[in-house]
C-alpha cells in the first residue's frame, strides 16, 4: 500500500494532485477517514421530540438521526438488515417506527427489530431479533446542539478529537450574546452536487486566505450587511490558527472598548446585534471580541460563525464529486424581522444561489477537472506560502497562530498532514492526539 | 366557430392571455440574449423573487413538499438583490458566469390562474407557467433545470410587471453546481 505521507509534503509545501483524483486513494479515504473520524450529522433542533427524525449522511452513506421514546438521540445506518432497502425515505418528519418497504421488517425508534414477516412460521429455530437491530453509530457527541457521530469505537471522545479547537468551535456555535440561550436552524439543508473533490471544500474553509480574487466581483457589488460595499462586516484583526487534529480556524478579534457598526444596512439587525454585543461584553469581558469567523473541523464540516452563520458538510460522492449540505442558523431569541433579514442575507451569500459561494464552486470544479490529466498529475501543487513563518503559540488564540499579514497556507497544510496520518494509520491507536 | 361567434368576454380573455404569453416569452428572450438591464425593468420595485427548497415527504404531507416562507430556500431576492446579481455578472469577474453560459428558456403551460378577462391599472393577477431551461457553459458542462413558476403580474403604467415570482425546481438535491441562471 502506498504511503500517503510521501504524497503530502507538508514540510516542503508540495502536495500531489493524486490525492484529489486517485480512485484507490478515494476508496481508502472511505475506510480510514470517514469510518473513523467524528462527522457532523445534524442539530438537536431537528429532533426535538421523540420520533422526530432527520435523514443525514456519513461519508457516502445515508444515516437516520432520531430521538427515541426515552428522549435519547440516536444515529442509525439507513438500511434494512434483511435486504438493504432504506428504512426511511423522507428527509425529515416524525414517526413511530422505521418500516422497510421491501419485505416489511420494522424497527423501533431505539433501532430494535420489532417485526419480521412470518417470523414464527418460517424461522425455525427463531433467530435472535436483538442481533438484527438497525446498525447504530456507537459514539455520539453534542456540542451546543450540534450532533456528531463516529463509527469507530476506539476513537477518542469528541472533546479530545477537537483538542484546543474545542473552545473556538463552542463559541462559534453559541448565540451572539455568548449565552447558553442557543441557536436554531433556519430550515432544512440546501443540498447540491459539485463536480469537485471534497477536500477542496474543506481546505477552502479551513482558512485559505489567498483566495480573495475569487470573490472580487461580490466585493465590488456588495451584498450588504454594512454601510459600504463588500460581502461582510470586518471581524476585526484577522488571525489564523490550526491544530494537530487537522482543524483550521480563521478568527476575528475585536477590541471591546470600541463601538461596533455591524449590520449598518439593516437598522433592526444592527440594534439587536448591539444589544447582544453589550451583553456579550458584560458576560465575557475582554474575550468577547474573540470569535472564529470560519473554519473546518477535520475532515469535512465547515462553518461560518459570524457573517453569515452556517454549517456546511462536504459529503464525498467519489473522487470527483461532492454533495454539499448547508444549513443556516440564528439565535433562538432573534426577533422575527432580524431572523428574516439574516435568512435573506445568508442565502445571497452562500449556497448555490449565493453570490460568494458560486465563484468558489467554479474554481473547485475546474481545479478538480484540471488535476486529472496524465501529465498534470505528475506536477504537485504549491502550498508553500508562509512555510517558514507560520504557527506560533499565542496568549489569546489557542492553536498554532499566525497574525497579519495573513498569507500563510498553514491551515491547509495541517489539514493534509492530518489527512495523511489518517490514511496511513492502521487504527486509532496510531492516531491518538 | 369564427370570430363573430365569440362572446365579448371570450375575446377579452383571449386578448389578455395573449398579452401575458407575449410578456413571458419576451422576458425569456431578454434573458437568453443577456439583456439583463431590460429584464430587471420587468419587475416592480416591491418584487419578491424566491425559490423554496423541495422535500421528500409522505403522501399525506404532499402539499408541504417545499421549505416554508420563513425558512431557507435556494434564493429569496428583492429588486435590490436581484439587481446585484445582474451587476455581479456585468463586472466580468463573476467566474461562475465568466465566460457567460449559453442559456435557452422554454416557457410553456402559461395559464391565468383566476377567472379574469381584463387587468386594470394597479391590479394584479396570478399567472402560472412551466419552464425548461438548458444551460451549457465552457466545453461540456450542462444543466437542465425544469420547474414551475407562480407569478403575480401587476399592471403598472399600462404595462405588465412581475410583482411576485415563486419558482419551484423539480429537484430536491440540486444537480447543478450553482443557480447563476435566472428562472
Amino acid at each position: 500500500m502506498v504511503s500517503v505521507k510521501d504524497l503530502v509534503g507538508t514540510m516542503d509545501g508540495k502536495i500531489s494532485r493524486e490525492i484529489f483524483v486517485d480512485k484507490d486513494l478515494y476508496e481508502r479515504e472511505k475506510e480510514r477517514v470517514f469510518a473513523r473520524a467524528w462527522l457532523y450529522v445534524g442539530h438537536e433542533s431537528q429532533v426535538k421530540k421523540p420520533g422526530d427524525f432527520f435523514v443525514s449522511r456519513m461519508g457516502e452513506e445515508s444515516v437516520i438521526l432520531t430521538r427515541d421514546n426515552a428522549g435519547k438521540i440516536r444515529v442509525f445506518l439507513n438500511t434494512c438488515r434483511h435486504r438493504g432497502m432504506r428504512v426511511c425515505r423522507y428527509d425529515q418528519g416524525n414517526t413511530k417506527a422505521f418500516y422497510c418497504p421491501y419485505h416489511g421488517w420494522s424497527y423501533g425508534l431505539d433501532g430494535k427489530l420489532t417485526h419480521v414477516q412470518a417470523y414464527e412460521a418460517s424461522y425455525t429455530p427463531p433467530f435472535p431479533k436483538d442481533e438484527w437491530a438497525l446498525v447504530e453509530v456507537p459514539k455520539l457527541a453534542n456540542l451546543q446542539g450540534t450532533i456528531w457521530a463516529n463509527w469507530d469505537s476506539a476513537a477518542p471522545t469528541f472533546e479530545d478529537y477537537l483538542g484546543d479547537a474545542l473552545a473556538g468551535l463552542d463559541s462559534g456555535l453559541r448565540a451572539w450574546d455568548g449565552s447558553d440561550h442557543g441557536v436554531e436552524l433556519l430550515g432544512p439543508p440546501q443540498k447540491w452536487i459539485v463536480p469537485s473533490n471534497w477536500k477542496f471544500v474543506s481546505e477552502n474553509f479551513s482558512g485559505d486566505v489567498l483566495h480573495g480574487v475569487s470573490h472580487r466581483s461580490v466585493e465590488m457589488v456588495g451584498i450588504g450587511p454594512g454601510a459600504s460595499k463588500s460581502r461582510r462586516d470586518s471581524p476585526g484583526e484577522r488571525i489564523l490558527t490550526t491544530f494537530p487534529g487537522g482543524h483550521g480556524f480563521y478568527y476575528g478579534v475585536m477590541p471591546i472598548d470600541q463601538p461596533r457598526s455591524d449590520y449598518a444596512a439593516a437598522p433592526a439587525v444592527a440594534a439587536y446585534f448591539q444589544d447582544c454585543w453589550q451583553r456579550r461584553v458584560q458576560r465575557m469581558g475582554p474575550s468577547a471580541g474573540v470569535m472564529p469567523t470560519l473554519g473546518t473541523v477535520f475532515p469535512n464540516m465547515s462553518f461560518h460563525a459570524q457573517q453569515p452563520r452556517t454549517i456546511l458538510v462536504s459529503h464525498p460522492r467519489g473522487p470527483n464529486e461532492t454533495e454539499m449540505w448547508r444549513v443556516y442558523f440564528v439565535d433562538k431569541a432573534a426577533p422575527p424581522e432580524v431572523r428574516t433579514w439574516l435568512r435573506r442575507y445568508y442565502m445571497r451569500y452562500s449556497g448555490p444561489g449565493g453570490l460568494t459561494e458560486q465563484d468558489d464552486m467554479e474554481n473547485w470544479t475546474y481545479a478538480s477537472e484540471a488535476s486529472r490529466g496524465t501529465i498534470a498529475r505528475r506536477h504537485a501543487y504549491n502550498y508553500m506560502s508562509g512555510l517558514n513563518t507560520g504557527g506560533v503559540s499565542d496568549p489569546v488564540i489557542p492553536g498554532m497562530v499566525t497574525r497579519e499579514p495573513l498569507t500563510s497556507e498553514q491551515n491547509p497544510r495541517m489539514l493534509y498532514r492530518r489527512w495523511a496520518e489518517f490514511m496511513d494509520a492502521e487504527s486509532w491507536s496510531a492516531l491518538q492526539p | 366557430m369564427n370570430l363573430r361567434t365569440l362572446s365579448p368576454e371570450r375575446l377579452l380573455y383571449l386578448d389578455l392571455k395573449c398579452e401575458v404569453e407575449d410578456f413571458l416569452f419576451a422576458e425569456a428572450e431578454l434573458l437568453d440574449e443577456r439583456r439583463y438591464d431590460d429584464w430587471l425593468a420587468l419587475f416592480t420595485d416591491d418584487v419578491r423573487y424566491w425559490m423554496p427548497l423541495r422535500l421528500n415527504v409522505r403522501w399525506q404531507d404532499r402539499d408541504a413538499d417545499t421549505s416554508g416562507e420563513d425558512e431557507t430556500g435556494w434564493t429569496d431576492d428583492d429588486k435590490e438583490t436581484l439587481t446585484k446579481r445582474v451587476r455581479q455578472i456585468q463586472t466580468g469577474l463573476h467566474w461562475a458566469e465568466e465566460p457567460v453560459s449559453r442559456v435557452s428558456h422554454v416557457v410553456s403551460n402559461v395559464r391565468i390562474a383566476e377567472p379574469m378577462i381584463t387587468l386594470e391599472e394597479g391590479h394584479t393577477m396570478t399567472v402560472k407557467s412551466h419552464f425548461i431551461v438548458y444551460r451549457n457553459r465552457l466545453e461540456t458542462e450542462t444543466d437542465l433545470l425544469v420547474g414551475r413558476r407562480d407569478d403575480r403580474l401587476r399592471r403598472t403604467g399600462g404595462q405588465l410587471r412581475i410583482a411576485n415570482r415563486k419558482i419551484l425546481i423539480e429537484q430536491s438535491v440540486l444537480m447543478a453546481k450553482n443557480l447563476t441562471v435566472f428562472l
